[in-house]
């Protein structure tokens, strides 16, 4: 266990993981749909307020995993109970904590039937994504990654728009096929090492063919959630019928998932596979970023545009993951927070425009700038944090894994910068619709003394607050990351470096 | 050079923005929310001129604000070549306010809340630009002023003024997001900073460099700040034209187009350096490359009968002239092309003024509807005509400063100057061939058939006033360089 310090005192992790599940079985037994609303903000925001602990706790300096707990579960198999979080989980976890309550506020009027079961799949939710980034045993990892399918299905299918049984179901198979991969996978790994500690399996010297189908198998689970072109197909239809709370979790935190495995997974445990596939998922992930940009740039539906801008976006972070290289993996490390931030935020100003009009179409939303001046405002702040303007958060992350990308190659780095216009293409549109119009505008007066509400006011405020503050002081954030970023980028180094000395020597 | 931490820069900055907000603040009381802006203009013109003895001293003022990641941050300085573009962009905004208020209130435009809140963003963004100490804050106000001039130029907020400030947004933010972030990336791979370094000489590549890479960096700089109007990605700048006139006087005779001369050369001298600059063939090779923009820009507004096409197309032309200078390489012919910096926004201030008081006395756009018209409104006219001897380079007017150092520069070539040497010749008789018509119409023309301009007499005083004041500070600075040569003077050292 030398991967993982123990924490003897208060079991911060799984307090934050059953918190929320013990707020979903209380909400059970409370009616009452304002009870409901209420009990899951003081649930999220205490949740959140613990996990403030972590950051001040975390030890920046060691690579090793913190907060430790580990408890034999299941010994006839050698399952445990472990969790652990390191640079790379960290901030994902505080993200999820944080984002949560803002989840909740955004859904008090949002949603209007069934209001409690709504809030109990939230927390759900909250308990097995949370558990996700903490899992360092591959059973509960998947317990958990597959526990987070079912109330996500629930959400797009009971609370969503007018195709949601098509959009739930197709992201249900997806994931479902992606997932049976992973299964395969850890079964593989299984049977080599004989343990299911995530930890364990890195570093082994496993041989090349294994690493390949092992590796393929890990890509397709997570390149589907990520999700990296071509397996992109469910996500827009997922976010355009899924409520908005819905939309947000998926993009902030559930597309996290993908490139969070393939740092915690790929890298680590089948770097020479990784290596080998690298220049293909390189040139995948231009491709991602241009036809995000591209399809972004002809919608119609605002939610339709921002879902396919997560596309480009995600493909920008599995490009810096897959530089190898310190800038890149921060960068894309950095990026994924950011995306959680800005995304979710022009989710839920989409979401509190359809409040309003009912409608997601641009033609119907245009012109509102003269009557929702706080709206708009808020509006034209993520957008441009969307399309990486200098000075906000996505500009830091994007800088780090154009770095990364230009040190590694040229040509694949060059190819990306288009789809940094192209970002400015789509947002500028939607703004400039949004916002000012044409002359034939429909008549937005009525508009006119509906702009935020406090409570909105609240819910994007903080947001704000986080792309600004990323945007311009990233060093807290950054500094996180440092150590077991570079005991990453090591680890692949070291085994690829080695398997290219064993071929070498075969060769001979 | 000695090195002052002080604040005065960010005070500049906090003027701007404060002023904004209290425009946005009173904007139902007109004469309130005007008052803010002409305090905000002062207020920063006073900090900026507060800067300048300690800058001829030989310092320079150093801000760091943010610090993002290593080699990168958000840092403000003050130096000689800052203080060129800030003196000036500082003035002219005291100037043009006065002017706006005549010219909006004039015409009783919409929405003038949002104008002069924008307004001041804009300088914002100008001033910014003009106190970067390193590529990436450049890059950070650069697009700051894109987007806050985006507003201004759709001001009218019918077809054509969405199509121009379309354009517009597409061509300043594709070329910098295309062209310049990737230069900047690759220069902070090549040298893990993107601080400007402290003189003109050395830049910051390392000179092992591979110079094709080099090149290629040099040329998405060049083009990517596309506010320089540089040919070919110069199309921005004629179709802003439906802007409000005060918002063409100021943003494109100073702040916007300024700006990226300013980033174009800043790059060129502190990024880039002189040494690298030669060594790779890169001066001679602008030259000949804006010669091109020189004198096509001169060409195309001689066929212009619009007013305002004229005179952005001149704009066009004259910007590359600050770039010639400078991609000259030689001392004279750097100290022209900064020096032009002030002339240029001198005179073509004046000539927007200008154009701005004749639409408001009398709704006229083209030059053939303008004979005789100078006779009925001679202050303006006068400007105009003084405003375009600064234009063609003729003595005392300030523009002949900046002719003079180029050819000199020029020659002091070691070879290749011959061919300079007659583009600015072709272009000085193009200038004298698309402004001396205006001048000539407007004085010894005929009135137009049926025309009888009754009624019609000078604009009000808050736009004649401002635009003579421009017009005798642009032959001030031509029969008294010195101020602004002390200036280029120092960042020669």
């Amino acid at each position: 266990m030398d991967f993982l310090i123990l924490n003897n005192g208060f079991p911060y992790l799984s307090v934050l993981i059953f918190l929320p599940l013990a707020g979903a079985l209380a909400l059970l037994f409370l009616p009452g749909d304002n009870t409901a609303r209420w009990g899951a903000l003081i649930v999220t925001c205490v949740t959140a307020i613990i996990s403030l602990n972590l950051y001040s706790g975390f030890d920046p300096t060691t690579a090793k995993y913190q907060f430790g707990e580990h408890n034999a579960w299941f010994p006839a198999l050698n399952i445990c109970y472990t969790l652990g979080i390191d640079g790379i989980s960290l901030l994902l976890v505080l993200l999820t904590t944080l984002l949560m309550p803002l989840c909740v506020l955004g859904s008090w009027k949002y949603i209007e039937k069934r209001v409690r079961e709504f809030m109990i799949c939230l927390l759900i939710m909250e308990s097995s994504m949370l558990g996700v980034f903490m899992a360092l045993d591959f059973v509960l990892f998947y317990i958990l990654w597959e526990a987070m399918l079912i109330p996500m299905y629930l959400l797009i299918a009971i609370w969503g728009g007018p195709r949601k049984t098509y959009a739930s179901i197709k992201f249900f198979l997806y994931t479902l096929a992606g997932s049976v991969m992973l299964l395969v996978a850890i079964i593989a790994l299984y049977l080599k090492t004989g343990s299911f500690s995530i930890p364990n399996m890195m570093g082994k010297a496993y041989s090349v063919d294994f690493q390949y189908w092992v590796f393929l198998a890990f890509f397709l689970a997570f390149a589907i959630k990520v999700p990296m072109f071509p397996f992109h197909t469910w996500l827009p239809a997922a976010h355009v019928e899924a409520p908005t709370a819905g939309s947000v979790v998926l993009a902030s935190v559930l597309l996290k998932m993908g490139t969070y495995g393939f740092l915690r997974f790929c890298l680590p445990i089948t770097p020479v596979a990784t290596y080998m596939f690298m220049p293909y998922i390189l040139w995948l992930s231009v491709i991602g970023i241009l036809y995000g940009g591209f399809t972004a740039l002809a919608q119609q539906d605002m939610k339709k545009l921002v879902a396919y801008s997560s596309v480009g976006h995600m493909g920008f972070v599995t490009l810096g993951i897959f530089v190898l290289n310190k800038q890149g993996i921060e960068g894309a490390i950095l990026q994924m927070i950011n995306h959680g931030i800005t995304t979710g935020a022009l989710f839920l100003c989409v979401g509190m425009i359809y409040e309003r009009t009912h409608s997601r179409e641009l033609s119907k939303a245009t012109g509102i700038g003269k009557y929702m001046p706080i709206y708009v405002t808020f509006l034209t702040f993520f957008s441009l944090s969307s399309l990486a303007f200098p000075g906000t958060n996505s500009f830091v992350g994007e800088f780090l894994i154009l770095v990364g990308g230009f040190a590694k190659s040229i040509p694949v780095a060059a190819c990306a910068i288009p789809g940094a216009v192209l970002a400015a293409a789509y947002m500028f549109r939607m703004l400039q619709k949004v916002v000012w119009g044409s002359e034939r505008n429909p008549d937005q007066a009525w508009l006119k003394s509906m702009d935020l509400s406090v409570r909105e006011i609240i819910i994007l405020a903080p947001l704000l607050l986080f792309v600004l503050w990323i945007g311009l002081a990233p060093t807290p954030f950054l500094d996180v990351m440092h150590t077991s970023v570079t005991h990453l980028v090591a680890q692949v180094n070291v085994a690829c470096l080695d398997s290219v000395r064993v071929v070498q020597v075969m060769g001979h | 050079m000695e090195i002052v931490s002080s604040l005065k820069p960010v005070y500049a900055l906090m003027a701007a923005l404060t002023g904004c907000i209290l425009v946005m603040l009173n904007g139902k009381r007109p004469n309130v929310r005007e008052g803010c802006s002409v305090a905000a203009a002062v207020i920063m013109f006073m900090i900026v001129a507060s800067m300048v003895p300690t800058v001829l001293a030989g310092q320079k003022i150093l801000c760091p604000l943010f610090k993002i990641v290593p080699g990168v941050s958000v840092t403000l300085r003050v130096d000689a070549m800052s203080m060129i573009f800030a003196l000036v962009a500082s003035f002219l905004w005291i100037i043009t306010v006065f002017y706006s208020m005549g010219y909006m209130r004039g015409l009783n435009e919409h929405a003038q809340t949002r104008f002069n809140a924008c307004f001041a963003l804009a300088l914002f963004g100008a001033i910014g630009v003009a106190f970067s100490d390193n590529l990436f804050t450049l890059y950070l106000f650069y697009e700051v002023v894109s987007v806050c001039t985006y507003p201004l130029v759709a001001h009218h907020q019918d077809e054509e003024g969405y199509a121009g400030a379309r354009k517009y947004i597409v061509y300043l933010t594709t070329t910098a997001k295309g062209l310049v972030l990737p230069a900047m990336i690759l220069i902070y791979v090549l040298t893990g900073t993107l601080d400007f370094a402290d003189n003109i000489r050395t830049g910051i590549l390392p000179a092992t460099a591979n110079g094709t890479l080099v090149t290629v960096l040099y040329i998405c700089c060049l083009l990517g700040f596309a506010k320089n109007g540089v040919m070919p990605f110069h199309n921005w700048l004629p179709g802003a034209m439906v802007a409000p006139t005060p918002v063409s006087a100021l943003l494109h005779a100073v702040a916007v187009v300024k700006v990226g001369v300013f980033c174009t050369t800043r790059v060129m001298l502190y990024v880039f350096g002189v040494d690298l600059m030669s060594v790779l063939h890169l001066g001679i090779g602008t030259a000949y490359f804006v010669s091109f923009t020189i004198v096509m820009a001169s060409v195309i507004a001689l066929s212009k009968d619009n007013l305002k096409a004229r005179l952005a197309y001149s704009t066009v032309s004259q910007l590359s002239y600050i770039i010639l200078g400078v991609a000259l390489l030689t001392p004279t012919g750097i100290e022209g092309g900064l020096v032009h910096i002030a002339n240029h926004a001198f005179s073509k201030i004046t000539l927007f003024f200008c154009a701005g008081a004749i639409y408001v006395a009398t709704h006229k756009k083209t030059i053939s509807e303008m004979g005789g018209l100078g006779r009925t409104m001679p202050f303006t006219f006068g400007a105009f005509a003084i405003a375009s001897l600064s234009m063609i380079g003729a003595p005392p007017v300030a523009g002949f400063v900046t002719k003079w150092k180029l050819l000199v520069g020029a020659m002091e070539m070691d070879a290749h100057y011959f061919g300079i040497l007659l583009v600015l010749l072709a272009s000085t008789l193009l200038n004298v061939g698309y402004f001396a018509p205006v001048t000539y119409k407007a004085f010894f023309g005929k009135r137009p058939e049926g025309e009888v301009y009754e009624g019609i007499k000078e604009a009000p005083l808050a736009m004649v006033i401002p635009l003579m004041i421009a017009a005798v500070i642009s032959v001030i600075i031509g029969i008294y360089p010195d101020f602004m040569m002390g200036f280029v003077k120092a960042v020669m050292r």
